[in-house]
């Protein structure tokens, strides 16, 4: 047997399974269902780590979540894994499995041989505080020289360098009950619960559901073994309870939302879903095959609860006495659950050392395996009851009112010294000093907890159960969890012989260096220190001394420290009172907080419509933006001048997709308008363009763009690509909130039309032979109109932003990539954002967000002559008069000569320097734009502008250096030349479908969707279209058409007919009733996704609670899944349609088919096949 | 995250929604007229209460609609919420 430690016979292990692990280099064997700290106690390994601060040896004190000492790292670098390193686990928590790879922690060179054990020697530096006292001097010496050399010594493990190679994913859930913790109480009241109906979530930390029941062979539960019970139960509760095992609740957050860690099978991490998803280049190329997927290694639950039962039981409290932290010291309750759990002894020789009952039932459990107990030392004067008297009977020496005052040992305990005079010899001191429920969550959730005199704890006022709410009789906390799950039931236990409750926490002797807090080694004397300098409260003395802080949480040490301190200060423990606990409650890893956020999933990656081959791309808020073309070999600065020369002597094309666009429509369009934007529009005609600044409240500049007047009563308004969603938040607010009289509506149309400028002096040239319904030559700047390009309804603007004659074309996006291609095929040279910010930064055009930041005014960048004199308000308006807006000394926007190219954000002086009095905004070869101070006053001025160490003299300009009086844009004659065509139509492929045992994902063909936008009108649309506009929110009424309550008075209509003959219908239907009515077909893709794991596969990444009774089939609402928004739509009980905007979509679609793979196989989640 | 009750949707996450500020500052009906002091405060002053506070919020990701609500600053527990015209509830008037 190569095992020393392991019993012959017992405990859970499957013996039949062996497994091989390795520990710092050396090979160890093990059995399925060992964790690495019973297998490593198994094979006599008493030493695993190095402690904090004083690199003492310590061994393994617990069996579970309060394991402080026993924190290793995982390494599988050596087995060819280079990034799965997760360093700091409790050995007491990691499931054995074929291959495991750990090592210790806080060593050098080797555990046996610790360099920085040395710093025991200079423990008298090193006490309560000492960084703020000691190492003071010189000052210089802390920072280089001796915090470097303090964190390198002290600390845990360390993180990786290399990525992370596994996969995690996240899951909301929603239920009526979470248990947390499947122990006796937790079980039982899963039994009950699981009797009402509700949805029910038990989830426990270990591997195996049963807490101490499995550690309790002996007891038998209504006449069955405990274990036996708990497998019984467990089967009765399959069908109506969700168990998760591996699962630490970790946090318990506002609205009853508990954080869920869970451990996926340790044995068979996953390989990453292929990252390729959403890459740029290939948008839909989503769905290729993926490789064979293993589970993800982790998954983190976000579960909102009506109500948490917190069956999270007790943590046996450790005795504080002089040596107590020597390897072979281990927590009595531990030893008990080694040997019944995993047949394994904890030593050869133990002596017990305790002030409570329930470590003579270990020392019996022992006695009777073969181990010998050398001695129980009771500190307790006169124990007595059933189970001391049982432990007498077995001929085990129990010493009354007997203290351990020291241990002997070096890498293990060899000796226990007793105050009574007597040396004890043994190699392992099991010790019990009562028990504290654990209320880690109740305390987080800031829940009244009250102090309990008789156990000298605090206990949760509410939602506890069992032993956590301070019950330890096994009888009571079954009738009590089967009482919090709705069920009045009695349970009759056999084999527990009686013991006397706990009592309070016992103070330790204020001098000892005896270990309070063993992962953060505080001691006793630092306590001391602590309190005599004035640390008295116990939130100070928990950050002077560290003591209850870190990964730890004073799990084993918090209410040892409250008492200590409470003796010290002659006052009663209550008053001490209990720090509040931080989460998480063990630590959680950060890939499971990340979840599927990395990598392409990080962020959605929006791609315009057309694939703009050659370019090299710039992120533009989440958009990938083309900057330019570089030919074979060019410099992007060479592309850059090239593309620029072709807009001012030929004819570029530019993607001006990404510009925002929103349709503002009904009979007060103008008058919102005219609130929300600079200009004036009431007086606009159909058909023609204003450009506008729009204001903050505060006056100054936040977006610009162009009005443009559609008809009467319809507007079609441009944004800037980062403004866009701020620009529809804003004129919501005004419209829903303040001018709530005016008749008018706005719709999104961004990704409705994608958009292709055509600019250059040869622009109405290229585009004549293919434009049908407007003569080019003659349509004035500023113009709009519906046209058609070929056979292709294009909205076609007389605009631009390069100051050369031009033409934007709106056109439906699945139409742009061709429109694109015969106009590069017809001459037309490709430009990006980098030419077209030279461009309009030649002709003074500026750019918010570059020469404006959100301190500048219209008159600030010389604009203020296009706001007309008659207004008397618009949003902004006033604060422009404010004193402060009409200083003469404002920054001003001006143009600035340079023979170098200068740096954005650099500062402007005098020359020679001094006080800057402005900044550059915007640097392109031969051209600046800048903002300083009084600078309309300032033209011909020579300045200084730094780049680097290096002064650039600079001349002040006027910011327009091209074509002042704008003669370019002018229209000119278009010879008549014969009609070309578009290129055909490519054929799009769609993504791949997705289909699991479980899920099946499939993109939906384009329908028609208007979004319509009525009050009274409805009913008459709704006799109109056949189908009834619900009034009710968030529901849908489907016949041939759909219609889908979006909001109080919005609507989607689905109809598969086209648009045009729909929306005439719409207007029948509404009479003379404004409305408004707006084609977005093209606005968003669709994906069906269905099959019974269909609602959990959404719930990856969307947090709403889809169960049937609360998201009944025809309910539809915007939501948010991952970081894009959709539209959700159940269609049927296993199948919903989602919607997102065409740039999202193959985000949301990713997002999804990630959640598809993850629910497969091993991970699945339903009742019946739980994970794990 | 959070649960806002939305007026018209219930109860939805946080993140379906936007914070838009302090609630019933009304706009002057006539800017022009308002004095740079009233001005000033119109635009910066708001309150910053511990405990019960009524502010806007908007459904974004939902309805769209922009509503009130009244939460409490130290708990972040919603007493009440409702559509822009009506009233604070228990305060009879905003």
């Amino acid at each position: 047997m190569t095992q020393p430690f392991r019993m012959p016979a017992g405990g859970r292990i499957d013996r039949n399974r062996p497994l091989r692990f390795r520990f710092d280099g050396r090979l160890y064997d093990g059995f399925a269902g060992d964790t690495l700290a019973s297998a490593l106690l198994a094979n006599d390994v008493a030493v695993v780590g190095r402690s904090f601060k004083y690199h003492r040896p310590r061994g393994i004190v617990a069996a579970g979540a309060e394991e402080p000492n026993a924190l290793v790292t995982l390494d599988e670098g050596a087995r060819g894994v280079p990034g799965r390193v997760t360093p700091n686990l409790r050995a007491t928590q990691m499931e054995l499995y074929d291959g495991l790879t750990a090592r210790s922690q806080n060593r050098f060179p080797s555990l046996r041989f610790d360099l920085g054990s040395l710093a025991g020697l200079a423990a008298p530096l090193l006490g309560a505080g000492f960084y703020y006292k000691s190492f003071m001097w010189p000052q210089g010496f802390w920072r280089r020289l001796y915090e470097p050399a303090i964190r390198r010594a002290a600390g845990l493990g360390k993180a990786p360098r290399a990525a992370d190679p596994d996969w995690y994913v996240q899951q909301y859930a929603h239920c009526e009950v979470l248990i947390v913790g499947a122990g006796p109480a937790g079980l039982a009241a899963a039994l009950a619960a699981a009797r009402t109906g509700a949805r029910v979530i038990l989830c426990d930390e270990q591997a195996e559901p049963g807490g101490y029941l499995l550690s309790a062979p002996d007891v038998a539960i209504d006449g069955m073994a405990a274990p036996d019970w708990v497998a019984q139960t467990l089967e009765r509760i399959a069908d109506n309870v969700l168990v998760v095992p591996r699962t630490t609740a970790f946090g318990w957050f506002p609205g009853n939302l508990i954080g869920l860690a869970q451990r996926l099978d340790p044995a068979s991490p996953g390989v990453r879903p292929d990252s390729r998803a959403s890459t740029p280049a290939d948008p839909y190329a989503l769905g290729v095959e993926p490789p064979p997927v293993a589970p993800p290694r982790e998954r983190l639950w976000h579960v909102r609860a009506e109500r948490v039962i917190l069956a999270t039981g007790a943590i046996e409290r450790p005795l504080v006495f002089p040596g107590n932290d020597r390897p072979g010291v281990m927590l009595a309750s531990a030893a008990l659950t080694y040997l019944h759990r995993y047949g394994v002894k904890p030593g050869q020789r133990a002596v017990i050392a305790t002030a409570d009952d329930s470590a003579y039932l270990t020392a019996i459990a022992l006695h009777r395996a073969g181990l010998p107990i050398a001695a129980i030392a009771d500190l307790r004067e006169r124990p007595f009851g059933e189970a001391v008297d049982l432990a007498r009977d077995l001929d085990i020496p129990v010493h009354a009112g007997a203290a351990v005052i020291g241990t002997e040992g070096r890498m293990r305990v060899h000796t226990v010294r007793l105050g009574t005079g007597q040396a004890v010899p043994c190699d392992t001191v099991l010790v019990s000093g009562g028990w504290t429920p654990t209320v880690h969550l109740a305390s987080q959730a800031r829940q009244p907890l009250r102090f309990d005199a008789a156990s000298g704890t605090f206990l949760p006022l509410e939602n506890a159960v069992g032993s956590a709410a301070g019950t330890f009789d096994l009888a009571a906390c079954l009738r009590d969890g089967a009482a919090a799950g709705g069920l009045a039931a009695e349970f009759v236990v056999d084999g527990l012989p009686a013991t006397a409750p706990s009592g309070p926490p016992l103070p330790a002797a204020p001098h000892a260096k005896a270990f309070v807090d063993l992962q953060n080694d505080v001691t006793t004397k630092d306590l001391y220190i602590a309190a005599t300098e004035g640390f008295v409260s116990v939130e100070h003395l928990k950050r002077y001394t560290t003591t209850g802080m870190a990964t730890d949480q004073g799990k084993t040490s918090n209410l040892n420290a409250v008492s200590t301190l409470a003796a010290l200060t002659g006052q009663p423990m209550d008053a001490v009172g209990l720090t509040t606990f931080r989460p998480p409650y063990t630590p959680v890893t950060f890939g499971a907080l990340a979840g599927a956020a990395r990598d392409a999933l990080y962020a959605p990656i929006r791609l315009p419509p057309i694939v703009q081959a050659g370019a090299v791309t710039e992120d533009v808020g989440q958009w990938k933006r083309a900057r330019c073309f570089p030919r074979n070999g060019e410099t992007i600065a060479a592309a850059v001048a090239r593309e620029r020369q072709a807009v001012r002597n030929d004819v570029g094309i530019f993607d001006a997709s990404t510009l925002g666009k929103i349709e503002v429509t009904g009979p007060d369009a103008a008058l919102f308008l005219e609130k929300i934007y600079t200009g004036a529009f009431a007086g606009l005609l159909p058909g023609r363009c204003r450009y506008a600044m729009l204001l903050g409240e505060d006056g100054f500049i936040r977006d610009d763009g162009i009005v443009a007047r559609l008809a009467l009563d319809r507007f079609h308004v441009t944004t800037t690509t980062g403004g866009a969603g701020f620009v529809l938040h804003h004129m919501e607010d005004y419209l829903q909130t303040e001018f709530t009289t005016l008749r008018a509506w706005l719709t999104s149309v961004t990704e409705q039309h994608a958009v292709i400028a055509v600019q250059g002096p040869r622009s109405a040239a290229l585009l004549a032979p293919f434009i049908r319904g407007v003569d080019l030559g003659t349509l004035p700047h500023m113009s709009v109109r519906e046209a058609h390009f070929d056979s292709i309804p294009i909205r076609l603007f007389r605009a631009g932003f390069t100051g050369e004659a031009g033409f934007e074309i709106n056109l439906p996006p699945p139409d742009a990539q061709r429109v694109w291609d015969t106009l590069r095929e017809a001459g037309a040279t490709p430009y990006g954002t980098d030419a077209m910010h030279v461009l309009r930064a030649e002709k003074g055009y500026i750019v918010v967000g570059q020469e404006t930041d959100g301190t500048v005014t219209p008159d600030d960048v010389g604009l203020a002559w296009m706001i007309p004199k008659g207004k008397r308000d618009f949003v902004g308006m006033r604060s422009l008069r404010q004193s402060d807006l009409k200083r003469a000394d404002r920054k001003q926007l001006v143009g600035l000569k340079a023979e170098a190219t200068l740096e954005e954000g650099a500062q402007i002086t005098e020359p020679g320097g001094g006080f800057p009095l402005g900044h550059v905004t915007s640097a392109y070869p031969g051209i600046a734009l800048a903002l300083l101070q009084g600078g309309r006053a300032r033209v011909g001025e020579a300045l200084q502008v730094r780049r680097g160490k290096e002064a650039i003299p600079v001349t002040v300009v006027a910011p327009i250096v091209y074509d002042k009086p704008g003669e370019r844009l002018r229209p000119t004659p278009v010879p008549v030349t014969d009609p070309l065509s578009v290129r055909p139509a490519e054929t799009r492929v769609p993504p791949v479908p997705v289909s699991t045992a479980d899920v099946g994902m499939v993109a939906l063909a384009p329908a028609t969707l208007l979004s319509l936008r009525a009050g009274a009108a409805a009913a008459g649309i709704g006799m109109a279209l056949g189908v009834l506009l619900p009034t009710v929110p968030c529901r849908s009424v489907i016949t041939e058409r759909a219609a889908l309550w979006l909001g109080p008075d919005e609507w989607l209509i689905q109809a598969p007919e086209p648009a045009e003959g729909l929306i005439a219908l719409v207007r029948k239907g509404a009479g003379d009733h404004p409305i408004s009515v707006v084609d977005v077909s093209h606005r968003t893709l669709a994906l069906e996704i269905a099959g019974p794991l269909a609602d959990w596969c959404i719930n990856g990444f969307c947090a709403l609670d889809l169960d049937l009774r609360v998201f009944p089939v025809g309910t539809c609402t915007r939501t948010v899944l991952g970081k894009a928004e959709i539209m959700l739509w159940r269609i049927a009980p296993e199948v919903f349609h989602v919607h997102a905007p065409r740039s999202f979509f193959p985000y949301v679609w990713a997002c999804l088919r990630q959640a598809a793979l993850s629910l497969g196989g091993d991970a699945r989640l339903t009742p019946e096949g739980t994970a794990g | 995250m959070l649960l806002i009750p939305c007026p018209w949707c219930g109860k939805r996450p946080e993140n379906e929604f936007r914070y838009a500020g302090q609630a019933h500052i009304v706009r002057p009906s006539d800017p022009a007229s308002v004095d740079d002091e009233a001005w000033a405060v119109y635009l910066f002053l708001r309150d910053n209460p511990k405990g019960q506070h009524a502010e806007r919020w908007r459904h974004i990701h939902g309805c769209g609609r922009f509503f009130n609500a009244v939460r409490d600053t130290v708990t972040d527990r919603f007493a009440a919420s409702y559509k822009p015209q009506e009233l604070s509830p228990g305060q009879g008037a905003p």
